[in-house]
């Protein structure tokens, strides 16, 4: 059985200059749900574009299901469901308007009714667009993307700006069409939508895949299991040098004084950071210490957060 | 960029019980459907669509609607031959449309001056008189000589040829007769244009067209269906601008029904694809208006929708009539006021029917879904 969505080098320059996408591999199987991570401007929404054969790509091979775009097109479209980043629907029309105009797109649509009720819109059925919230809105686009009964849903930031119960919401929706054996590909700025939701995920920084595996893997690998902060009264934050050296550290990251350190067994660093601090003759100023995330994982790579705002 | 895509061959599907299965027009029916109603819930559109062009039908017929016979304002000024001129006046055929005063001078030139009276007359103290009037006014061109006509004949002057005149109020032959097929046109022209245009690229900035073509829809389809919106458009147009002139106006409508709804119908669509081509890549709404105000802009001025186009200088008249809103208001004016047949317009049909074609087919290789 072929990937669900595979593609090869792919590359994408704009107007000849603008390295969008960078030589780019990725193989996703059926059944998974996979998640771009990265910051934006990072080429997350090209690729998906790309692979949703909405782009042409500068270079490289795009197979989805096994078939290629250029080959394929209109028996992909009735396979894939689609929802774009940025998509203002007609706000005078209905949402059930809505979703029937796009069912009737396809071969074999699902009932309007069956849809609007798995998405929670029954309620708002003969509301017009423009009168929903902006977790209603959201829902009524991925409607429009599961109304042709896709096997391969792809989501560009599906949750972004939404409160945070509109994205659980969301996010049961996703893995309900992946419980009936679909596959999605989405992408997201946010961690915990990415650590909770997706099987696997690639972070992707200036249009290169810079990590890849389940979110699990990732922080195991590059993260450590637990970060320690702390921070020295007086502004100094003595020599990194110093911190590496002690046990168990795997990586150290200084920021504005606040030193964070990657580290797998705390109980062994801990005590072991106390008497450095001692020996040095300065002071804590604060110490905690905590799970470590997808977030770190991020920093560890670029030496950058992944929301900058 | 193709805009029909290959159709594939069919899948083989496992039946299954629950599921619906759609038919080769359920997507342009559904797009046409969705035009339709959007544009009904839009009641500014419906306004600037359907209203508009019948309050200027109103507004302009009433202005040129046929006048009684004008009443000439003159100012006498007051003099030893004052009461003499105004009884000379008053008494000759015609007088009855003359409204003379007798005032002193400095009221009389004032009134002359801000367009109470049209003419002033006083005694050049010889036994005649004086007109001062304005050549510039119509108006007291005309009061100079019907006055001078009446002060003639009341001092006894006869006609070496007797004449007489006949006036013509018709339908069919006035000023609301000429302007409502012009309407039409230029409506059929404003509304396909905006219509099309203003839709497509709002639906472009708004990525819904994007979104559209992220599904099987067929794109050849969705141009097919917001084609088809015009039509059923171009029916309640006409309907509407004709049964008000009939109704409002008393005008005559003498071409057949079919033939100028055949007439409208090319000339919606081919207002049409002229949209389509206008707004196949701007992306935004101000540059998309620019440039559909820029293309019609010169049918306004030349195609004789408020006054015939042949009055521009004859050099210019190949051009004029290869407009298509030319081909269209001539066309339309032919059939609804001299009962043309279709056959006698096919060769402005062809015209329009050129422009048509060649904007659909331009509009199809440039268009931008995105």
């Amino acid at each position: 059985m072929p990937a669900a969505i595979q593609c090869r080098d792919l590359r994408k320059t704009y107007d000849g200059k603008v390295e969008a996408v960078r030589g780019l591999n990725l193989e996703i199987q059926a059944g998974e749900c996979f998640g771009l991570l990265g910051p934006n401007g990072a080429g997350k929404t090209t690729t998906i574009e790309i692979l949703e054969g909405l782009l042409e790509t500068t270079s490289g091979e795009v197979t989805i299901l096994g078939q290629t775009w250029k080959s394929h097109a209109r028996e992909l479209r009735e396979k894939v469901g689609i929802s774009l980043q940025e998509t203002r629907l007609s706000e005078k029309l209905t949402v059930r308007e809505t979703v029937a105009l796009f069912a009737s797109f396809y071969r074999e649509p699902r009932p309007v009714t069956e849809v609007l009720e798995s998405l929670q819109l029954e309620e708002k059925a003969d509301s017009w667009v423009g009168k929903l919230s902006g977790g209603q809105r959201q829902r009524l686009a991925v409607a429009t993307a599961l109304v042709g009964s896709p096997r391969v849903l792809f989501l560009d930031e599906p949750t972004t700006g939404l409160d945070p119960q509109s994205r659980r919401q969301l996010w049961d929706i996703i893995r309900a069409f992946q419980k009936t054996g679909g596959t999605v590909l989405l992408t997201t700025h946010y961690m915990d939508e990415a650590e909770r939701l997706c099987d696997r995920l690639a972070i992707v920084d200036h249009g290169q895949i810079i990590a890849e595996g389940s979110p699990a893997e990732l922080i195991e690998r590059l993260g450590g299991h637990h970060v320690i902060e702390f921070s020295l009264a007086g502004n100094s934050h003595g020599s990194v040098e110093t911190w590496k050296a002690l046990p168990g550290v795997d990586s150290v990251h200084n920021e504005d004084g606040l030193v964070s350190l990657n580290v797998r067994e705390p109980h062994h660093t801990i005590p072991a950071l106390l008497d450095a601090v001692d020996k040095q003759s300065a002071q804590l100023e604060h110490l905690t210490t905590r799970q470590a995330s997808l977030e770190d994982v991020f920093v560890r790579l670029t030496g950058r957060h992944l929301r900058e705002d | 960029m193709t805009v029909a895509q290959p159709t594939p061959p069919q899948e083989k599907v496992q039946p299954q019980g629950t599921r619906l299965r759609n038919g080769r027009w359920s997507g342009f029916l559904h797009i046409l459907d969705v035009r339709l109603r959007e544009l009904w819930r839009e009641p500014e559109v419906i306004f600037w669509v359907f209203g508009f062009p019948i309050l200027l039908a109103l507004g302009l017929g009433i202005a040129f609607r046929d006048k009684p016979p004008e009443i000439v304002r003159v100012a006498i000024v007051s003099g030893p031959e004052s009461q003499n001129a105004l009884s000379m006046i008053q008494r000759a055929p015609g007088g009855s449309s003359i409204h003379a005063d007798v005032l002193d001078e400095s009221t009389a030139l004032r009134g002359l001056r801000l367009g109470k009276y049209d003419l002033v007359m006083e005694s050049n103290n010889q036994g005649g008189y004086l007109y001062r009037y304005d050549p510039a006014r119509p108006e007291s061109v005309f009061a100079r000589a019907r006055v001078d006509d009446c002060l003639q004949a009341g001092a006894g002057r006869k006609d070496s040829i007797p004449t007489s005149a006949v006036a013509s109020t018709e339908p069919g032959s006035r000023y609301i007769d000429f302007l409502i097929p012009g309407l039409l046109g230029m409506n059929l022209m404003n509304a396909a244009m905006w219509g099309i245009g203003f839709a497509l690229v709002d639906m472009r900035q708004r990525k819904l067209l994007k979104r559209f073509v992220a599904t099987p829809m067929r794109r050849s389809d969705f141009l097919l269906a917001l084609l088809s919106s015009r039509l059923v458009l171009m029916l309640v147009e006409v309907t509407l601008l004709l049964g008000f002139g009939v109704l409002a106006f008393h005008m005559r409508i003498l071409g057949s029904p079919l033939s100028i709804l055949m007439i409208g119908a090319v000339g919606a669509i081919s207002f049409g694809g002229l949209g389509l081509l206008t707004a196949s890549r701007a992306q935004k709404i101000e540059s998309a208006s620019g440039l559909m105000n820029l293309v019609m802009m010169p049918m306004w001025i030349f195609s004789g929708v408020f006054f015939s186009g042949e009055r521009f200088p004859a050099v210019v008249q190949p051009f004029i009539k290869a407009l298509p809103l030319t081909a269209l208001n001539d066309a339309l004016r032919a059939t609804i006021l001299d009962g043309a047949s279709l056959a006698s317009q096919s060769g402005r049909i062809l015209v329009l029917v050129v422009w048509g074609c060649v904007s659909f087919v331009l509009a199809l290789r440039w268009f931008r879904w995105t």
